[in-house]
């Protein structure tokens, strides 16, 4: 059997389970549910993902993204989307899924080999 | 296999993604430890609530509420990269209620002078930071993230802390023995922060092959312990402790034995404080039960009437 090394913050629980072994669970008909923040900091740039949190609704999530990610001057815009509506690519497929680009490097600029005496190219 | 493509990742400072394939027990290791990463952070904010109402300035209120809005908010941040690993909000605070989770000892100990809200500051978050910062490099993406963003926001904290010592530090003679106190009862269950030596782990050690954790708990003590032994000179004050001396052969401070005996019994739930905690965090969420549930109902008469609408 393992020793598991403590560290700081990471006390074991007393009944040597992690929180991670849900023996008494909660049931979650009545949670806020999870938005995802995005974040424009000035304007001209991309909104960025900063983060979660959880909120009743939409005008809720905007104003707790304001109290918790843009403290300090963070942004100037803000958009919230409801997590369950979000769909991402399966990390399981990446190497099949990006393949197509893999043997194109044609599509870059330093493909091409031109003399160097050609400027503003 | 799949093990072998994972640790590779590790071994090649990839960062792991929640949808990315991970072994049970490094999810299970950095749930128990973000989770209680993230209690720590809520109920930091208990013994430091404390001085709010009596912070001996406008302008030291303004500041102690500014730093206990920014430990709600490192408690956010920290819940919400645990839930990526799939856990529920509500599963996690209902674990520290109920008093299943841990968190940090530290917040265990009581806030009993103005000048504990400054050795907090300095010492507390302090050893927090060390401890942070090589968390910004840990093999988890989220936990990472959020780490990186805590750091940003943790160093006003330290800063401000040492500030309120310093003041306190060049008062007078009642001010700086109030100093003094604080710096004395707080030395060492900060230096308890860290966790066990070393030397009690006989077995290799998985946290650190997986690059969760990339210091030892004695190697970020002596950081913290060497950074603070410098630091004291400035407020002209001591650290309680005879043995610490500076080694010129180990070009580290040599301090003396931590009582751990004190260490497990605060973890075991017997600290000063613990029961006190755990109350006040039940109060809070029971108090604002109504609250939690009245938005909820709202919201679905809003989309309700919405939808009425529409139709």
């Amino acid at each position: 059997m393992m020793i598991r090394k403590f560290y700081y913050g990471d006390i074991p629980e007393d009944a040597g389970t992690g929180s991670g072994s849900a023996n008494t669970e909660v049931k979650s008909s009545k949670d806020w549910p999870l938005w995802e923040v995005f974040i424009r900091s000035k304007q001209g740039l991309d909104h960025k993902h900063v983060g979660s949190l959880h909120a009743a609704d939409a005008e809720m999530a905007i104003e707790n993204a304001r109290d918790v990610y843009t403290r300090r001057m963070e942004g100037v815009s803000i958009w919230v989307v409801e997590s369950q509506y979000i769909h991402a690519s399966n990390p399981d497929d990446a190497d099949s899924f990006y393949e197509p680009a893999n043997d194109k490097v044609y599509r870059h600029p330093t493909f091409y080999q031109l003399p160097d005496e050609l400027s503003h190219m | 296999m799949l093990e072998q493509q994972f640790q590779s990742k590790i071994d090649n400072e990839i960062k792991i993604e929640p949808k990315d394939w991970m072994p049970e027990a490094y999810r299970k290791t950095l749930l128990r430890q973000i989770s209680q990463h993230a209690h720590s952070e809520v109920v930091g904010m208990l013994p430091e609530g404390n001085w709010i109402t009596r912070a001996p300035s406008l302008k030291r209120k303004a500041v102690l509420l500014a730093k206990v809005q920014d430990e709600a908010g490192h408690g956010l941040y920290l819940y919400s990269a645990a839930e990526t690993l799939g856990f529920s909000r509500d599963q996690m605070i209902h674990d520290l209620l109920t008093g299943k989770a841990k968190y940090s000892s530290i917040f265990n100990y009581p806030t009993l002078s103005w000048s504990d809200i400054g050795a907090i500051g300095w010492l507390v978050d302090g050893a927090a930071i060390m401890n942070q910062v090589m968390l910004c490099r840990t093999s988890y993406g989220p936990y990472a993230r959020a780490m990186v963003r805590i750091c940003k926001e943790e160093s006003f904290h330290q800063r401000q802390g040492f500030e309120i010592l310093l003041t306190l530090s060049q008062g007078t003679e009642a001010q700086k023995a109030m100093c003094q106190d604080s710096i004395n009862r707080w030395w060492w269950p900060s230096l308890m922060m860290f966790g066990p030596k070393d030397s009690e782990s006989t077995h290799s050690d998985q946290s650190t092959k997986w690059k969760i954790k990339r210091k030892s708990n004695d190697q970020l003590r002596q950081e913290f312990v060497d950074m603070i032994a410098e630091q004291v000179k400035i407020l002209g004050m001591t650290l309680p402790d005879p043995d610490l001396k500076w080694n010129e052969s180990r070009g580290h401070y040599d301090f003396g034995e931590i009582n751990w005996e004190e260490f497990w019994n605060v973890v075991k739930g017997n600290g000063p404080c613990n029961k006190q905690r755990l109350e006040a965090r039940n109060k809070a969420h029971e108090e604002g039960r109504w609250v939690r549930e009245a938005a909820i109902a709202y919201a679905q008469k809003k989309a309700e009437r919405t939808k009425n609408q529409a139709a």
